[in-house]
């Protein structure tokens, strides 16, 4: 019980790990970046590189790999995505066009992934040890992951709920008509947003490829359950996305030790349309209109 | 006016690309061309780019840099057609009939695995194409080969695989190097459900005590809860029907938990370089599907020639290997028929015998009569251990040596 509970845990930091960044980039920036799980892998490929190339360790990696992450998708917001928001009369129109664009994005990104990395699956080893915790054995480098995921999201939420530009992140998240009305550069926050969901969701990648097996068609998988998190969690809200993300992951574990590893998957999308049910703007959502 | 100049120009080029092409038509066979329909991307990827992609591209290059395929007299290069799959039946057969009809390939080389060999086999039938289904292991084999005289099953049926390995268990227990309680887990997909179906009655009539018997979706990023639970009923073998990511994620948590059983069996991936770079010394005694004759000199200059052609990248030891052999047995029987008549070709390798990298293959009703079917790791090779009839067959090494620090 105590070890599915705390492998539970570890899953769940990795999915709201996952979803970090989605949240940002669809809660605030409003683009629904299907080619989330392609930036993911990326950062994956680019930690396995530097680690079997230059045996540097991931977790050094991320010095290098957060802040290229944040310039490419501020990069990618300011070439391919600002055009689009100029355009967009509504927000819901904006939601369709990024959709459309970003879909395009992940067949490019993958297209240069397969063809620099072939499709073969990678994995590496790092910190593949045994750690005893509570009297149970867990895996160091998933529980590193955990740690870095609460470490992020709780000085991101602090970020976001008491300093002066976390304000405006969030002012532009409920209303950006209104904070323009206060002197907040709305294009400029909305940028910085996308790119910082970016640079998380690459943190997020490094992390995993110490665990994970990857290849470079597997970005899809990680851009549904990032979704998943982010929809249920409340889009937008960092809270939400780390406590949909735990309880994900606590009772997927659970599921499996107590009743069936085959019912994983199940519990999942009840869990999720449970919520949806009960919340439809999800845990932490207030319904917007 | 520029357009319009422009416009017939193209026509007519166009119409003097076709007549050249009615009048190499018309004379004697100046290339072969081959096609084939692969998965480049989509989840299939992974499987096809170790597996099959290597063996087509080295095996074309290796036939035309030794002047292409005999053809009575002369050597004539082949030319080959490739299209993407995107790991889906309906593109798979989409390509093929491309490939048949707008392209007119001579011979046609299998998709990778078992779903689309078996979605590709009717069209390739009714079209008279052979068919060496190198990676597809179905229990259909024997009945397809039946229906599709023009299809041959290189990896064999998944009663096959589950059997060997319960023979091989039956065998260790009555030489008391194993006891008699097996955890099996199977991922929720086409090879584990196959495998697991035929290896629990097989189990069970062998009087095995089966005390984990579950299975996970496919995609399940943790499997620290089935290790843990396996670890706590301390059973002597352990077996994994999965797919590569699990096959690794298994493994590793296994060895993070410390679960060590006499006897550790995963599934697909075990065969490939990927788990021996992952898990180096650790490797030694993990059995898996599959394996190879590592100690024969066609297999070791097969190894080789792999590196050296693919940058030093090497095959996974199971398929590859069949499939290459696949390719040498479709061109030794062309060059016996030496014409591109493809019904003399499906008749030569009904009742040839040829000479390929895992030794001879003489297919009866179109399937080869030996298989691996249990692999296991020992000083950094995969050897094939089971069944123990075949040529260079090692014994077991059992119990598993105890997992190391890496």
């Amino acid at each position: 019980m105590t070890n599915a509970i705390l492998t539970g845990l570890m899953l769940g930091g990795m999915y709201a790990l996952i979803a970090m960044g989605l949240t940002l980039q669809y809660g605030v920036a409003r683009i629904m970046n299907l080619s989330y799980g392609e930036v993911l892998i990326a950062a994956a490929f680019g930690a396995q590189g530097l680690f079997t190339g230059w045996a540097l360790s991931p977790f050094a990696g991320l010095a290098f790999v957060i802040p290229v992450a944040f310039l490419l998708n501020l990069a990618i917001y300011r070439v391919l995505l600002s055009p689009l928001v100029r355009r967009a009369r509504t927000r819901d129109a904006l939601e369709v066009d990024s959709i459309l664009a970003t879909f395009g994005l992940a067949f490019i990104l993958q297209g240069i992934m397969l063809s620099m990395f072939g499709g073969a699956y990678y994995s590496y080893s790092y910190l593949a040890s045994p750690v005893h915790l509570f009297g149970e054995t867990i895996a160091a480098n998933r529980l590193a992951a955990l740690a870095v995921c609460i470490l992020l999201g709780g000085s991101l939420y602090l970020a976001l709920t008491q300093t002066r530009g976390g304000t405006a992140i969030r002012a532009v998240a409920v209303d950006p008509a209104a904070a323009q009305l206060v002197a907040i550069d709305v294009a400029r926050t909305a940028a910085f947003t996308f790119a910082l969901g970016g640079a998380l969701v690459a943190s997020a990648g490094v992390l995993i490829s110490t665990f994970l097996t990857f290849s470079a068609t597997s970005g899809v998988v990680f851009t549904m359950k990032a979704l998943i998190v982010v929809v249920m969690g409340g889009v937008g809200n960092m809270l939400g996305c780390l406590v949909a993300g735990l309880l994900l992951g606590v009772s997927e574990a659970l599921v499996a030790s107590l009743i069936d590893p085959g019912l994983t998957l199940a519990v999942n999308f009840a869990l999720f349309l449970v919520v949806l049910l009960v919340k439809p703007a999800g845990l932490f959502g207030r319904a917007s209109r | 006016m520029t357009t319009s100049t422009t416009r017939r120009a193209l026509l007519l080029a166009a119409v003097l690309a076709a007549g050249a092409g009615f009048a190499t038509a018309a004379a004697a066979q100046t290339s072969i061309k081959i096609g084939y329909v692969l998965s480049r991307t989509g989840p299939n990827t992974g499987g096809a780019a170790v597996t099959t992609l290597p063996n087509y591209e080295m095996w074309a290059k290796e036939v035309n840099d030794a002047g292409g395929i005999k053809l009575g007299e002369k050597r004539v290069p082949i030319e080959i057609v490739a299209y993407d799959d995107r790991s889906s039946a309906e593109e798979a057969v989409r390509g093929i009939e491309r490939l048949i009809n707008q392209d007119k390939v001579d011979f046609i080389l299998p998709p990778w695995g078992t779903g689309l060999n078996l979605a590709v086999g009717p069209i390739l039938a009714r079209e008279g194409y052979p068919h060496l289904a190198a990676t597809a292991v179905t229990d259909k084999a024997p009945e397809l080969a039946k229906r599709w005289p023009n299809s041959f099953w290189l990896l064999g049926t998944s009663t096959g695989a589950a059997e060997a390995l319960v023979d091989l268990l039956v065998k260790l227990r009555d030489e008391k190097k194993i006891g008699d309680t097996v955890a099996m887990v199977a991922i929720a997909d086409g090879f584990g459900i196959d495998l697991s179906t035929a290896a629990r009655p097989a189990l069970t009539k062998a009087k095995f005590k089966l005390a984990y018997d579950k299975s996970y979706p496919i995609g399940t990023q943790d499997l620290a809860p089935i290790i843990n639970d396996v670890k706590a009923l301390n059973p002597d073998v352990f077996v994994a029907f999965s797919y590569p990511p699990d096959t690794l994620a298994l493994t590793e948590q296994s060895r993070i938990a410390g679960f060590n059983p006499k006897i550790f069996y995963t599934g697909v991936g075990t065969a490939f370089p990927l788990f021996n770079q992952k898990f180096g010394k650790n490797t030694e005694g993990v059995m898996g599907i599959g394996g190879w004759s590592g100690d024969s000199a066609a297999i070791k200059d097969y190894l080789a020639r792999h590196k050296a052609a693919r940058n030093g990248a090497e095959p996974d030891r199971w398929a590859s290997a069949v499939t290459y052999s696949s390719l040498q047995i479709l061109q030794q029987a062309i060059e016996r028929v030496g014409k591109v008549d493809r019904a003399a070709v499906i008749k030569e390798l009904q009742t040839g015998s040829f000479d390929t990298v895992i030794g001879k293959v003489k297919f009866e009703n179109n399937l080869p009569t030996r298989y691996w079917w249990v692999g296991q790791w020992q000083g950094g090779d995969f050897y094939g251990v089971a069944p123990a009839g075949n040529v260079g067959a090692r014994a077991a090494i059992v119990p598993k040596p105890a997992w190391v620090a890496p």
